[in-house]
């Protein structure tokens, strides 16, 4: 029953190798971020916090009986909680808290039933007994839907992902980056432990549904990275989009294991579980420079920053290697995961039936439009924040951080650039990984030291690094060779002859974005209004202009939902009149009810 | 040594299909125009002048032109053109030269919003709202040929031969080529008109030394995607030194005949020819599903 063995196999081994890479430089980081902002002793019971949330996390992962990872799922979703209500002043920690809370247990209720459900078959809660154990054929349909919607709640699957943008940013920096970064993976683990460890995949439709919901989850969040104006929102969303594409790797994997393609499926997941590791890399990197820029210029609104690239060099160079990962551009590791995915949908188009073919090719295509929609999201984010000139007094005053925050990270720099370098090692192992969740064979495609040789193309990252920097310094070498040193002139910038420039006048990111909130219009229904004072007829002292965009899962599915659960309950207050008479009735009613039922059971 | 040969050949001709493009479109104008040499005289001009910069820009402004160019110039090593095959062996595939020349185009967004001026961030903003429509057009064209070459790899591909994926697949690419170019009817390199301009308005504040770099690593990416274009239709195209060139000057004409017809779309009309473009695509991709 509830005990403390564990399970140590490749997968866990994998989770709790993640966990403490991230977790490591994110908690050196929180030393220089946390000092200063708050007393002592809320410090102390932040990091111990922390620490405690970490600890929970690598129990989560590493437990063998699933009621005790079930008490330790609870725990960890309890300790987040906490910590998104750190800012416990603040009116949108609590209700970013709250929404986080009612959500995570609904998704745990749902992991809880499909575990005693489980456990009502098996008659135990040992996970490798599980494993072996034959569930009848119905039930594996519930357990799967229990499954995908428990922990694809914490995962931030569309359309359930409505917590995920109000808690990740309210929390401190160092803390979203632990949820985004290594939380919402552990979730990951939950599915690839129930679902493909325990249950095994049989059905095809499984993938069919869990591919469609990763089409939905990357534009859906992406979408809404790109209109948002608060940097930590911005990167929340992107959250949810990467997860959309670990997804799209799982559902790949589990279109292909009943197709019978177990070294697709089993690349399928390698592609998934880089992809994991890449994004815990590099959004922990990017939460922890949104948290600098907080930091040291007092806002996360996009609209106000600026300028930070002279003032925080440090930060904004390590934010751009971030930016440059997620945008999945090479040399850098997002792009080889990317690539990765893209290859196995194409190798999966490649021997599949004609239909199927159409449909990972869109799968494809749609992976290919998140990744040019990220880039976007990443220039608007990266540009906006640090580029031009400052758009306010405060932004105009921020000063680079505290060397324990330059050292976290730096230190997630550094993996980055160890995942890009090492894609064939990594490969490798990961392969092993896949085969221990999933029984696949690990693949046995020729791996070069360098060089990631697939069926159809090879990919060298270091020779892609190498040929780049040799490109680079070749331009650079050619120009000074052929025409010396250049003369540089300091000029103001281009003001088509008018007055000098404000920063008022620069692009704002609302601007940057408006190309793209007309495109996904008939999904985001953007709409305005504008309020002019005029002092006469013909000149306005003051001009209010407010653009909106529509939540569209908040606004036709969850508050038409809530609506619906307060309505009930009003219409039960007529059952609980407070008079003690019916309340005694309504025992009586019960019991001669049960009583006329007994027999039934 | 091949990978040299190559990088010089296509760094030589690639100003001249600008130049041939701007010819013929004046010729058919009825206008005399400058002589198809220009883009070189251009150049060279430029990379003698003293820079600009200004005062609000960062160093990420003077590291952009490298950048690009350095980017462009990897893409342009991957090419499998004349037989040679040496990069495209071992480095990457297709794929990987289009997310080459999309870091090329990252900084150059970025350089775009560095000098605090509005014309920058209105170009870099369109540039890269095109450019994300782009991404899965120019994919799902190379997925059509790939699904019939068996790789996305560039030996693979430029094994191939003629077909109805292959002609649709190229007929995508050269509308996507033509949006990648800034060529009617998507942005006009001709003009310097606020509401219009897109690729003009990200390098407005580049001068001297940079802007030569930048425009040379524009010239260069037109090449790249020409022979993009000539290698999905009909890989020999692309192997023989004569054929290449004469093709490319070829499709040079087709572009050029294709502006002077065209009228500059407004910015969200763009977005449907590049949906038609994405159709195109996906029809080519449906045509290599049924082995047609």
């Amino acid at each position: 029953m509830f005990n403390w063995e564990f399970l140590l196999d490749p997968l866990a081994f994998f989770f709790l190798a993640l966990i403490v890479t991230i977790a490591l430089p994110v908690l050196l980081y929180s030393f220089g971020y946390l000092a200063g902002k708050y007393s002592r002793r809320k410090i102390m019971v932040g990091q111990l916090l922390a620490l405690a949330f970490v600890g929970s996390m690598l129990l989560v992962v590493s437990v063998r009986s699933a009621l005790t990872f079930l008490v330790c799922w609870e725990v960890m979703t309890l300790l987040s909680y906490f910590l998104v209500m750190f800012e416990k002043e603040s009116e949108k920690s609590i209700k970013a808290a709250t929404i986080y809370i009612v959500m995570s247990h609904v998704g745990a209720a749902f992991i809880a039933a499909g575990i005693f459900l489980i456990h009502h078959y098996t008659g135990s809660f040992d996970l490798l007994a599980w494993h072996s154990a034959v569930l009848p054929a119905g039930s594996r349909d519930l357990l799967f839907f229990f499954f995908l919607i428990g922990f694809g709640i914490k995962a931030g699957i569309v359309p359930l992902h409505l917590w995920l943008p109000y808690a990740h940013p309210q929390a401190p920096s160092h803390i979203s980056a632990l949820m985004s970064g290594v939380m919402i993976k552990v979730a990951i683990y939950g599915l690839l432990r129930f679902v493909f460890f325990v249950l095994g995949i049989q059905a095809l439709w499984w993938g069919g549904i869990v591919i469609l919901l990763a089409c939905l989850t990357c534009l859906v969040g992406i979408i809404y990275a790109l209109i948002d104006n608060d940097l930590k929102t911005v990167l929340a969303y992107s959250s949810i989009e990467n997860i959309g594409v670990i997804m799209l790797g799982l559902g790949a994997a589990m279109v292909f294991i009943p197709l019978g393609q177990p070294v697709l499926a089993s690349l399928a997941l390698v592609a998934a579980l880089y992809h994991l590791i890449n994004h815990a890399a590099f959004k922990s990197l990017l939460f922890l420079g949104a948290g600098s820029v907080y930091r040291s210029a007092g806002t996360k609104n996009l609209e106000k920053l600026g300028g930070l690239i002279n003032k925080l060099p440090w930060t904004s160079a390590f934010f751009l290697i971030g930016a440059l990962a997620i945008a999945a551009l090479p040399p850098l590791n997002g792009f080889i995961s990317e690539w990765l995915t893209l290859q196995v949908l194409f190798l999966g188009a490649l021997t599949a039936p004609a239909g199927l073919k159409v449909i990972l090719a869109l799968c494809a295509a749609v992976l290919a439009l998140t990744g040019g929609l990220t880039a976007a999201c990443m220039v608007r984010a990266f540009g906006l924040t640090f580029l031009a000139r400052p758009r306010s007094a405060k932004a105009e005053q921020a000063k680079e951080a505290p060397l324990t925050m330059l050292l976290g990270m730096g230190w997630l720099v550094l993996l980055i650039i160890g995942l890009s370098l090492g894609a064939v090692p990594i490969v490798g192992l990961l392969a092993k990984v896949a085969a221990s969740a999933a029984g696949v064979p690990i693949p046995s495609f020729a791996f070069n030291q360098y060089i990631l040789r697939l069926p159809g193309a090879d990919l060298s990252p270091p020779l892609v690094m190498l040929a780049l920097v040799a490109a680079f310094g070749l331009v650079i070498a050619a120009t000074f060779l052929f025409f010396g040193r250049s003369r540089r002139v300091v000029v103001p910038t281009w003001d088509c002859g008018y007055y000098q420039l404000t920063p008022r006048q620069e692009y704002s990111a609302t601007g940057f974005s408006k190309p793209f909130r007309i495109a996904f219009g008939f999904f985001l229904r953007p709409s305005r209004s504008t309020q002019t004072t005029k002092d006469s007829h013909y000149h306005v002292r003051s001009l209010v202009y407010e653009a909106r965009t529509a939540k569209v899962f908040k606004e036709f599915f969850y508050l038409p939902f809530v609506g619906g659960l307060f309505q009930t309950a009003k219409g039960m207050k007529r059952f609980q009149a407070g008079s003690i008479q019916i309340y005694l009735s309504y025992i009586l009613v019960v019991v001669l009810l049960l009583l006329l039922f007994i027999g039934r059971f | 040594m091949e990978i040299v040969v190559q990088l010089l050949l296509l760094l030589a001709v690639a100003p001249l299909i600008s130049g041939v493009v701007a010819k013929v479109k004046n010729n058919l104008r009825l206008r005399r125009g400058p002589g198809i040499f220009q883009p070189y005289f251009n150049l060279v001009k430029l990379f003698h002048k003293d820079e600009c910069f200004s005062e609000h820009s960062s160093w990420l402004m003077k590291l952009t032109p490298y950048v690009v160019l350095g980017a462009t110039l990897a893409a342009a090593a991957l090419l499998p053109l004349l037989g040679n095959g040496a990069l495209a062996q071992y480095a990457g595939d297709f794929i990987l030269l289009i997310f080459v020349l999309s870091l090329g185009r990252f900084f150059l967004a970025l350089a775009g919003l560095d000098p605090a001026s509005a014309f920058g961030g209105l170009g870099s903003s369109r540039e890269m709202f095109f450019a994300s429509f782009l991404e899965p057009i120019i994919l799902l064209a190379v997925f059509a040929v790939a699904l019939v070459a068996g790789g996305t790899g560039f030996l693979k591909i430029a094994a191939g031969g003629l077909g109805v994926p292959a002609i649709l697949a190229a007929g995508a690419l050269f509308l996507a080529t033509l949006a990648e170019t800034s060529r009617l009817p998507v942005d006009n390199q001709e003009t310097h008109l606020e509401l219009t301009m897109i690729h003009e308005a990200m390098v407005l504040e580049y001068s001297g030394r940079s802007l030569a770099l930048l425009e040379l690593a524009s010239y260069l990416k037109q090449a790249i995607f020409f022979s993009l274009v000539l290698l999905v239709a009909w890989p020999p195209l692309v192997s023989q030194v004569g054929w290449f060139l004469l093709s490319l000057l070829a499709l040079a004409v087709i572009v050029a005949f294709t502006e002077v017809s065209l009228a500059k779309m407004r910015l969200f009309r763009v977005v449907d020819f590049l949906f038609f473009a994405g159709i195109l695509a996906l029809l080519a991709v449906i045509s290599a599903a049924l082995g047609v």
